[in-house]
This record gives structure tokens, sequence and C-alpha cells, in this order.
């Protein structure tokens, strides 16, 4: 396999100038990789800031209705309230290290705002943040998080104002001053080596998982399951496990149902083309243009994927099944109340699936699912949703 | 001999316009197009509309929009150049897209419809070298050049191995950057020019920020064969969307403003500054 390619997946479609960046971000990524003191400092910023390891939650009350032992995997214990601060870390760290001096992310619900917001304060790196001018009005609160973190926030009001067009801003902003300034990438998506870099940090996920089930449960898991939007909290823990006899599964959005044709479900629906630097499944017209998508989570509500997954969807490794808006709102509810633990909606649409797949699983089986983040920021939503039903 | 090779071997520098297909709208377009080859447009640069197009700037990004809007799709813009070809049959035509309106039709149907509708060239601008080895052969099976892009940032490796696939001529990039009008261009232009002139025997035209004729000027005195604007002239057609004629006028007096700059200046820089600062 080429370096840079999942099967035929991934590469670099990106325009020339950017291309030195990207060797250079390489480069870079292969030293510090090797390099101990990265390493001891990146561990000391998991551990002692962020709060690794997270916790594997066994939870009682849901195995007892669903008729097998399921774990939740409390990445939304970590600091942030989501996995997103594996990868911001490392990155932003990577970052001090190549001697960059700035950082710029780009946000859709703002979630990975917030992580590269608390990375660029912890690491005293100046950060500045595209944003949606519709997301920052939808997420004032987030916004606010990352001002209070010192981000500044661009709000950016081309196009349909909303994620796609920050991440476009975003590539601008780099092209112009690549040489202070890392891009820092919020998902296991885009040009290489960015699905690398991200698939790396997140990978902490699948190895805490592993040792500790084995600690637990003295052997591996039956199924591990995971939400995918871009992919970065599914590959961080399915990758420890791909050479294991574990069932893997992968939880895209389902929005109103495939058929509606308001979803987002790039590997269960898309075709395969090219999106923002890298071949993968894609959510599009017979055009090549992108089409719009849809989810209850913002997190998931993206036409594209991370290269990887549409390699180990095309080899079968990994199954990839799409939930829909409400068996993810129900799953939502069903979890808050049985286990007194509020996932966030993108985690929501893993557990919903968890609640299916119990069936297929005895007493004595294992079902693990990545609670990916927690569900604060979703509640005033779903609120609203139901009229503050709950 | 191809038409950009013709055109190249005249040894003036010439004049490069971009518009993107179905700007205003696709009727619109074919005026637009008109009026820059009667304006003096030596080639014309046609972007394919793309919904994310992430090396432009924010001007030509709208005019993306407002081609998508008006349901601008690759059939009509194949329809376009052909209707181009007929109007000016001599003149070369030079497609600009995305690689993924590419992949999506398939490399060889692309190609083979770029050519049958008259198109000289393609540019993928998000296409480098590397990934470059499925259209490579298609290009070549129906005659059409790949234009290579070349970047400040390229590294000489790079350089070699982009222009070792190269015809038709190479689009040098004046900037680190997306494309866009910018007050002045960077200064290294002129080294930019003569490393790859070293390289390569193909004509040389810079792009990206060139917006005024003392750029014009700028790019022809660093040794380019030619100049490429694209957002100073999709700016006109957005100011003047309410009006063609207006719009025409504009691109008209624009074209010919900026191909002034083309020919050498007998008035020394000292007496031109004084002259616009006036």
């Amino acid at each position: 396999m080429k370096p840079g390619r999942y099967g035929i997946y991934g590469g670099r479609y990106v325009p020339e100038t950017l291309m030195s960046a990207l060797i250079e971000l390489e480069e870079t990524y292969e030293r510090v990789r090797e390099d101990p003191e990265f390493s001891s400092r990146l561990s000391w910023y998991l551990r002692e800031y962020a709060g690794r390891e997270t916790p594997l939650t066994y939870c009682a009350n849901l195995s007892r209705d669903l008729g097998c032992r399921v774990y939740l995997k409390r990445e939304d214990l970590l600091h942030g309230g989501a996995h997103k601060l594996n990868n911001t870390l490392g990155q932003a760290l990577m970052a001090k290290f190549m001697g960059k001096r700035r950082l710029i992310a780009e946000t859709g619900a703002g979630q990975h705002g917030v992580a590269t917001a608390i990375a660029g304060a912890a690491l005293g790196l100046p950060v500045e943040v595209y944003m949606g001018e519709v997301d920052t009005r939808r997420q004032a609160l987030n916004v606010f998080r990352m001002e209070l973190l010192g981000a500044r926030v661009v709000p950016v009001v081309s196009g349909t104002r909303t994620l796609k067009d920050a991440i476009n801003a975003a590539m601008r902003d780099w092209v112009a001053n690549l040489g202070d300034t890392h891009y820092l990438l919020g998902s296991c998506v885009g040009p290489h080596p960015f699905p690398r870099i991200v698939r790396d940090f997140q990978s902490v996920i699948g190895e805490e998982t592993r040792r500790q089930i084995l600690e637990r449960e003295g052997r591996l898991p039956d199924t591990v399951v995971a939400c995918v939007g871009g992919g970065s909290n599914a590959i961080g823990i399915f990758y420890p496990f791909v050479n294991d006899d574990v069932a893997l599964v992968g939880v895209e959005a389902g929005g109103e149902g495939l058929d509606s044709g308001r979803h987002g479900a790039s590997l269960s629906a898309g075709s395969v083309g090219v999106f923002q630097g890298a071949l993968s499944y894609l959510l599009q017209d017979g055009d090549g243009q992108a089409l719009e998508t849809h989810s209850v989570a913002a997190g998931l509500d993206h036409p594209s994927v991370g290269p990887e997954h549409a390699m180990l969807k095309d080899s079968g490794r990994v199954r990839y099944e799409a939930v829909t808006d409400a068996e993810a709102l129900h799953a939502f509810r069903r979890l808050s109340r049985t286990e007194g633990i509020i996932p966030a909606l993108e985690s929501a649409h893993a557990v919903a699936y968890a609640l299916r797949a119990a069936d297929d699983l005895d007493k004595d089986g294992i079902l693990v699912v990545n609670l990916s983040g927690r569900g604060d920021k979703d509640v005033a939503d779903v609120a609203n949703l139901h009229g503050g039903v709950a | 001999m191809s038409r950009i090779d013709a055109l190249f071997a005249r040894k003036s520098p010439v004049f490069i316009g971009f518009t993107v297909a179905g700007d205003p709208g696709i009727e619109a377009s074919l005026r637009v197009a008109k009026a820059m080859i009667d304006a003096g447009a030596d080639l014309l640069e046609i972007a394919v509309p793309y919904a994310d197009p992430v090396a432009d700037g924010p001007v030509i990004e709208r005019a993306h929009v407002r081609a998508l809007r008006a349901g601008t799709t690759p059939d009509d813009v194949f329809a376009l150049v052909r209707r181009i070809r007929g109007y000016a049959p001599a003149l070369p035509l030079v497609l600009f897209t995305y690689h993924n309106i590419i992949h999506r039709r398939g490399p060889d149907r692309f190609f083979s419809e770029a050519a049958a509708a008259g198109a000289d060239g393609v540019l993928i601008v998000d296409l480098p070298s590397e990934e470059s080895g499925e259209v490579a052969p298609c290009a070549a099976r129906y005659g059409i050049d790949r234009i290579a892009l070349i970047a400040p940032t390229t590294s000489p490796e790079r350089q070699h191995a982009i222009l070792s696939g190269a015809s038709g001529f190479v689009y040098l990039i004046s900037l680190e950057g997306v494309t866009g009008e910018r007050d002045r261009l960077p200064p290294g232009i002129a080294g930019l020019v003569g490393a790859v002139r070293e390289k390569t025997g193909l004509p040389l035209a810079v792009g990206f920020g060139v917006s005024r004729p003392e750029h014009v000027r700028t790019v022809v005195a660093a040794g380019a064969d030619g100049v490429i604007v694209g957002s100073a002239l999709v700016r006109l057609i957005e100011e003047h969307a309410g009006d063609e004629a207006a719009m025409h006028a504009a691109l008209r007096a624009a074209i010919a403003a900026l191909r002034r700059g083309l020919v050498p200046d007998p008035e020394p820089d000292m007496l031109r500054r004084e002259r616009v600062e006036e």
C-alpha cells in the first residue's frame, strides 16, 4: 500500500501550494512519533491534564435489560467532555515541536473548536477557529466557551455559512500562512498525513479499552460499537482491535431515514469521490457536487468520512450501519434514565445500535460502546425538539 | 501544432482571461466569453463550477455559487466550450476544474467530451502530480494538454516531477494563498520564473493576484510568457450582474488596460509613480 493510502482511498488531492506543508507535516510527524521527549510530554498532558485513562464502565442496569454484558468507554469524562482533546493535544504539541506559532481550526457544532482552544491555552499557542456564521448563532454557548479560553472565533459568511465553508476558510488561511501556522484538523479526514495522525492520536481509546476489558473479563469483547461522522472516535477505538476476532460496528447518521435523502450516512449510502483532500465515500450528486446532509447530531452532519473507514468497509472488516434521528433520541433518553449518563447525540447513535445488537448476544456476550462525548451540549436542543418534555 | 503551441509561438506575451462557466447564467456566460475575446483575451480559462472550490478566494467562490445556482452542470460547460469554439476557432481554451468532477464522470469520458467540445487543455487545481496517474493517459489519448501548476512553495525536486508530465504551458502561482486581487505582487516572481525556465522549454504564465496593469508589467518584466487574470474580471461580472451592457463594457475596459501592461513601458518607473500619486 502506498503511503497515505488505505486501499485505494486517501491520498492528497490539494492545491499545489499546500503540498509543501503536507510534506513538512508528514516528515515532522515521522520524527516526533519516534521522539521519547514528545511521547513523554504527550503522555503527561493526557494523564495529568486531560484525565486519562478514562474508565470502562460496566452498565449493570442496561446489561440486565439487554441480556448481555454492556460496557461504556467513557470519553465523555475526558476534560472538555469528548474524545476530541486526544487529538488536539497531540497536534498542538506537534505544532510546538515544529516551531509553529499559531493554531487554526474549523468547527461545526463547536466541540473541536473548544478542544483546540483548550489545547492552545494549555500549550500557550494562540488559536483562531473558523466557524460558519449560521453555526455561531446555533452554538452560541460554544462560541462563548472558545472565547473564554482565549481563542478568536471567525464567523464565515461564504456559501451556506456552515462547517463545509468553515473548512474552506481554514484551508485558505493555512495556504496563506504556512510558515507560522498549523492547521489542526479535527477528524480522520482530509489529505495525508491527517487521517493517520488523527487515528494515531485517537488510538489511545482502543488501546486502553483492550487492556481494561482483558483485566476485567479476561477476554476480548464480542462487539465494539462507535458512531461515525468523520470517524475519529471510531477509528480510535477500532484500530487496536483490527487484527482481533472482535466484531466492529460503525454507526452513521441515518437522519430521517436513508430513503429520505436527509441523512449523513456516506458509507451506507454514498459513492466513491474526492472531497476536501481525500478519496473516500461521499454523498454527492451525479456531477460530483457534495450533497447537503442532515443529522440531529451536528457532529455527524458531514458528507464524507475518513478514508480508512472506506477501506474497512470494502474489506468487510468493519460493518457500517445507520441509525435514525428518532432511534438516537430514544437511546439518548434511555441511557440517561437507566444509567444516569447523558450521552452526546453523536454517541447516542452508537448506543442506539447497541440496543439493537444486544439481541444477537447471549448473557455472557460482551458489548463495548464508545461513549465519545457527553450530552450537556445537546440538552437544550433535545428539550426544544420535544417542547421541554423529557 | 496545437492552438496553445501556436499562441505562444507568436513570441509576444499573452493575456489569459478566467471566467466561471455559467456565471452569471449559462447564456450570459457565452456573451461574457465573447466580450473577453473581443477585448483581447488571447486564451480563455473556463472553470467548471464546483461547490467546494478550496483553491479559490471569495470572489471566485461566489462566481462558482452563482453558476451552480443558475443550474450549470458539466454538460452545460462542454456545450459552452463548443459554442465558444465556434465563435473563435483558433483561440486556445483551457478547462479549469476540481478533480471530483473528473473522477465522478470517469477520466476517459471527461477527456473525450472535453476534446470533442474543442478544449485544448485541462487544469486540475487539486490534483498534484503524485495523484495524476489515472488521468494522464486519458489526457494524452485525446490530445488534451495537462496544464501543470507550480507554487512558490514547490521544492526543486517536485518542480522536476511536475514538469516531466506537463504540456501546453506551465501555470506559475505567484504567491502563497488562494486566488484573489492583491495590492502588490510578492517580490519572488522573477526568481520563480527564472528557476522554472531553467527546467523546461514550456511557456510560463503567472497567475493568482495579478489584477492591475502594473502587476502585468511586473510579470512580463520577470520574463513570463503570459499572465492569467481571474478575480479582477470575475468581480466586474458580479458588480454588473444586473446590466450586461455595462458588464461587457467594464470587461472590455479592464482587459484593454491590463493588456497595456504586456508591452514594455517607455516611461521610467519614477515618472509613472508620480503620475499615479497625482
